[in-house]
């Protein structure tokens, strides 16, 4: 007989932590860990000297470097978006920094499930392309989106529409959503895992079978385990590749 | 969704249980729903992007950025929905 059915915290007690001092939890400390980390790891490969042959923390930057170069900004904007590398380094590491700490033990939380810090990097993309565009193309930038160049006179009002909501509304609201949701979803099926198989191994319970049947949310927690360090790194890429592509769009409007 | 009001309904429930009740079936629809298109959209997608990649290695890497990219979108419909599902059922 089991004592009491398995019982799911509410969202808030596994996503909310408790405040370090006023208005600053630790979900907040890992972003600034993130953002400490992210700069003193390029400050010291930095400070290497260029001439020899890059080992340890040089080489690590070099080829998140090329990295962003060939597989990001190379594939998304060509050979003119090159001077984008370095904001889009930035914003790639701070990403997977944040997210990493997701299935790091004893952190176990990723900072960018909490709606925030996905809202205020979509928020800073948004103004980036926005101001892209207006650099590039003047005011004619904002008929432009609204009009692409070949737009039928009869279907203006409705592309118009479709264009604006998708590129002012859409855009910022869907790169938040994607990021944010992504790293949420792993943090609770992480959670859920983790209780079934505490609440499977501390079951008070007469069935000499139930106890050993722990070992099969214990294999789904570390598949999701090996899962999660995938989904880290893609959404930090995919995050990065869209700012890519939307600042490319706004630089040149005819791809 | 008839039925399960009624069924709820019988169940003897005051107000406030019912009404959660029905919110935790519906999330549990409203995800499950949205998990559809996407689920076949994802998966045509990497299929044709393998096919392509076998077709053409010597293309693959712009193959793969383009297919990320249409899995960042596609999948975005199935993330709203488990934010609805999350907004809905607590």
């Amino acid at each position: 007989m089991i004592a009491e059915a398995f019982k799911f915290p509410l969202i808030n007690s596994i996503l909310r932590w408790k405040d370090l001092f006023t208005s600053f939890n630790k979900v907040a400390l890992i972003a600034v860990a993130a953002a400490v980390i992210g700069t003193v790891v390029f400050l010291l490969a930095g400070s290497k000297d260029a001439n020899t042959a890059p080992k340890g923390v040089r080489n690590l930057a070099e080829s998140s470097v090329e990295f962003i170069e060939n597989g990001i900004v190379m594939q998304t904007m060509g050979k003119d978006g090159l001077g984008w590398t370095p904001f889009l380094l930035s914003l790639f590491i701070f990403i997977y920094l944040c997210n990493a700490p997701g299935i790091i033990p004893v952190i176990y939380m990723p900072a960018t499930a909490r709606m925030a810090i996905p809202m205020f990097l979509a928020l800073l993309v948004w103004v980036v392309y926005m101001g892209v565009g207006f650099k590039h193309q003047g005011i004619k930038y904002l008929t432009h989106t609204i009009w692409p160049p070949g737009v039928p006179v009869a279907l203006k009002p409705l592309v118009g529409l479709i264009e604006l909501v998708s590129n002012y509304i859409v855009r910022p609201f869907s790169l938040t959503v994607r990021l944010f949701a992504n790293m949420l979803a792993g943090h609770i099926l992480l959670v859920v895992f983790a209780l079934l198989t505490q609440s499977l191994i501390t079951a008070e319970t007469m069935q000499a079978l139930l106890k050993p049947m722990m070992v099969l949310p214990l294999f789904m927690l570390i598949f999701l385990t090996a899962f999660e360090v995938l989904v880290a790194f893609l959404q930090a890429y995919i995050f990065t590749i869209l700012t890519a592509v939307y600042i490319g769009s706004s630089a040149h409007p005819e791809h | 969704m008839e039925a399960f009001a009624h069924l709820v309904a019988a169940t003897g429930l005051t107000a406030d249980e019912q009404k959660a009740a029905a919110a935790a079936s519906s999330a549990g629809f409203a995800y499950g729903l949205a998990a559809i298109g996407p689920g076949i959209g994802i998966g045509y997608l990497v299929g044709k992007s393998v096919e392509a990649m076998a077709r053409q290695p010597e293309a693959a890497g712009m193959v793969r950025t383009t297919m990320f990219l249409g899995i960042a979108f596609t999948e975005a419909l199935a993330l709203i929905g488990f934010v609805v599902f999350i907004l809905i059922g607590l």
